[in-house]
């Protein structure tokens, strides 16, 4: 099992995400974690793919995805020359007691504190995913409440690199 | 020049050389077929008896010329009614684009009458699909689906337009159709390599598939056969690209394919696969098909490669193109060893027995070639009819022989039938058929009728599901769970109540007599043989087993 997390461009079309949804479903490809949003051009879209799988199966999901009419660029990151980040947004349970252990935790990993309640604290925390997932190791002795991460999002490092287009 | 969306549709269709269309009319389509009306002297409008039948049509229309099948149906139950028929042509990839209507723009996602969300119902099984949202995309919206539907590898397309579009106006500017040219450029040294495959091969096979069909390479393919002298082996979707009395075609490969062709491939050190994807009814296990061979595979679409089977290495580009820059990089070969090592297999073939007190399906399939001529195209629909229609029909054109190979759509045949024949006019079109597959779309008898179309179909009436039957025969210890279902259809009234001509024969000579009749009709002609019902396809091999597991009694 290989961990591989794929930029895809497409075109900005109603339901294109669905389309890619819907492969990944059918050819009964596993999806970790996935986020779209428009480029610096409106005509695209870029969606990030986290998957884990071995790599016959990674290579029949690149391979199946560029089939797709509105698939522009697939391509898989090489995670030493890309950014990876994402966003945490954790609800804990703190009251008088243990607010300051906690802000110590949250100044530590850079978390920002953006909400504040008499039992509750929320905060934010942007970074690579292990990143994230360290932070949520050390804030597991507390309750938290609520939570949820973005998925990864992801940039080449360096200028524009060149990739095949697909169409 | 300024018209409303439905007059847009039609002329797109014109601009795209569509001289034929089948569809059902409703709500929704009103529009459309009013422009239908208007354009009757350039569109033939063919009004099946169910969607279905018109999406089969379609396809077959496709698969009998290479051009693009048009099929147009209203919205909600019409629209569903062609997903069988989309199906099928996305699993043989056959270029179709399927035009569904829709509710108003203003009236979608609030489950009025007769509204489905047939792009998303048919995503999984289209190459892509299209919502027109307003009048001015739906001359390129049209055009796309065209492009798409033809480039690469082919396949169907749907547009789903909504009502108020058909009826909303538009500025048209007419295009000359694109035509979607292929270049397929292989680096040098990909070439080479594939090329000292073949050079270095002592037990080379040829494996091929419906691509051959679709990129026309049938000549390409021989060329190469004869100048390194390998045998080939075809799977259904590519019966007729080779001529049969060629010593180097071996035949049909996989689960009913005969026993020298599974061998041929097991026993080989270099399989070329061709237009072709080792589906499991072919590469019954794929771990285990070609097991001493390098696999050199030639495909069309990227996503074949190691899709089922691991291959040592692939040229990707369409066919015909590959072919042409291979074939100068291969050395004449003779392979007289292995030759004679198939010629040995072949000797121990499969031979089915004769009988001269009941009709024996290779006899029966044996006659209507005889009286067929070479120039007769035939469908067939699904089970052990159409595996014997694959086995033993002996001299087949291109594009002759249609079949639902992928999907294996029972069904399938009388609509296909249909559209074949308004495409290849004077030449015979024979449906094979069985009394199960039959049943279920024997309705669009009234349109052969309506349209005047003689296509002649043969009933192998065994009065079960004998395909299914078979299995349970031979893996469920006779247990026939539903596949006997007692019917007491009268074929030749059947026949009769829709306006067509019936026969009914339980001999050999019988049939030849009604056969020789139905090829001077004017109009469909059912006829009906009765088989035995313990008839088996053989040999067989049974699902993910190999050739050492093949049945032949």
């Amino acid at each position: 099992m290989q961990k591989e997390v794929l930029s895809i461009l497409v075109d900005n079309h109603s339901g294109v995400l669905t389309r890619v949804a819907s492969l990944f479903g059918r050819r009964g490809f596993n999806i970790d974690s996935l986020t779209v949003s428009t480029t610096d051009d409106p005509k695209t879209s870029r969606i990030t793919i986290v998957v884990h799988d071995d790599a016959k199966v990674l290579e029949q999901i690149i391979k199946q995805t560029a089939r797709l009419e509105e698939t522009q660029q697939i391509f898989s990151l090489d995670a030493s020359h890309s950014l990876l980040r994402e966003l945490l947004l954790v609800k804990i349970e703190a009251d008088e007691k243990n607010r300051t252990e906690v802000r110590e935790i949250a100044e530590i990993y850079k978390a920002k504190i953006i909400d504040l309640s008499r039992e509750s604290m929320v905060m934010e925390l942007t970074g690579e995913p292990d990143k994230i997932d360290g932070f949520l190791d050390v804030l597991s002795p507390y309750k938290i409440l609520e939570m949820c991460r973005t998925g990864v999002t992801a940039l080449e490092r360096g200028g524009i690199q060149k990739h095949p287009r697909v169409k | 020049m300024l018209l409303t969306g439905a007059d847009i549709f039609a002329e797109v269709l014109v601009e795209q050389g569509v001289d034929t269309l089948f569809g059902y009319p409703g709500g929704a389509v009103l529009n459309l077929y009013d422009s239908l009306y208007h354009y009757r002297d350039k569109i033939h409008h063919v009004m099946t008896a169910h969607e279905q039948g018109a999406a089969h049509a379609a396809d077959g229309y496709a698969r009998a010329t290479g051009k693009t099948g048009v099929v147009l149906a209203t919205s909600g139950p019409g629209a569903t009614n062609l997903v069988t028929g989309i199906a099928t042509a996305y699993m043989d990839s056959i270029p179709m684009v399927a035009i569904t209507g829709n509710v108003g723009t203003s009236l979608i996602g609030r489950d009025s009458f007769q509204e489905v969300y047939i792009t998303g119902i048919t995503m999984p099984i289209t190459k892509h699909n299209f919502v027109v949202r307003k009048v001015d995309e739906l001359a390129d919206i049209l055009r796309d689906a065209f492009r798409i539907a033809q480039t690469g590898r082919k396949g169907p397309v749907l547009v789903d337009i909504p009502k108020d579009v058909t009826s909303a106006k538009a500025e048209f500017v007419p295009k000359k159709p694109q035509i979607p040219e292929m270049h397929t450029y292989i680096e040098q040294k990909d070439l080479e390599q594939a090329a000292e495959m073949i050079n270095a091969a002592e037990r080379p096979v040829i494996y091929f598939g419906g691509g051959v069909s679709a990129s026309q390479a049938g000549e390409e393919l021989l060329e190469l056969a004869r100048k390194a002298e390998i045998p080939a082996a075809y799977t259904i979707m590519a019966a007729g690209v080779l001529g049969y009395g060629d010593p180097l075609n071996m035949g049909l490969l996989g689960m009913h394919g005969n026993r020298t062709t599974n061998w041929a491939v097991n026993e080989a050190d270099l399989v070329l696969a061709i237009g072709t994807r080792f589906s499991d009814r072919v590469a019954l296990n794929p771990d285990q098909f070609a097991k001493r061979a390098k696999i050199l595979q030639i495909d069309i679409d990227p996503s074949e490669i190691n899709k089922n089977v691991e291959v040592d290495h692939s040229l990707v580009g369409d066919v015909k193109q590959v072919l042409q820059q291979l074939l100068p990089l291969v050395k004449p070969a003779k392979h007289p060893d292995w030759m004679a090592l198939v010629q040995s297999w072949q000797a121990q073939d499969y031979h089915p027995k004769n009988s001269s007190t009941r009709i024996t399906p290779h006899q029966l399939i044996g006659k209507i070639c005889e009286l067929a001529g070479p120039d007769a195209v035939y469908v067939t629909d699904v089970g052990q009819h159409q595996m014997w229609a694959a086995q033993y029909i002996r001299h087949i054109r291109p594009r002759s022989f249609l079949t639902s190979g992928g999907l294996g759509t029972m069904g399938f045949g009388y609509g296909a039938a249909i559209g074949a024949k308004l495409a290849v006019g004077d030449r015979p079109v024979i449906h094979l058929t069985g009394d199960g597959s039959f049943h279920m779309n024997l309705n669009e008898a009234c349109t052969a009728v309506s349209y005047d179309l003689p296509i002649i179909t043969v009933i192998f009436n065994n009065t079960v599901l004998g395909m299914v039957r078979q299995w349970q025969t031979a893996f469920y210890e006779k247990r026939y769970s539903s596949t006997d279902p007692h019917r007491k259809t009268n074929y030749v009234k059947l026949a009769e109540g829709f306006g067509a001509k019936g026969y009914h024969c339980e001999s050999v000579a019988e049939f030849a007599q009604a056969f020789e009749q139905a090829l001077k009709s004017k109009g469909p002609v059912w006829i009906e043989c009765v088989i035995d019902k313990d008839e088996k396809v053989l040999p067989m091999i049974p699902a993910g087993g190999t050739i050492e597991d093949m049945i032949m009694d």
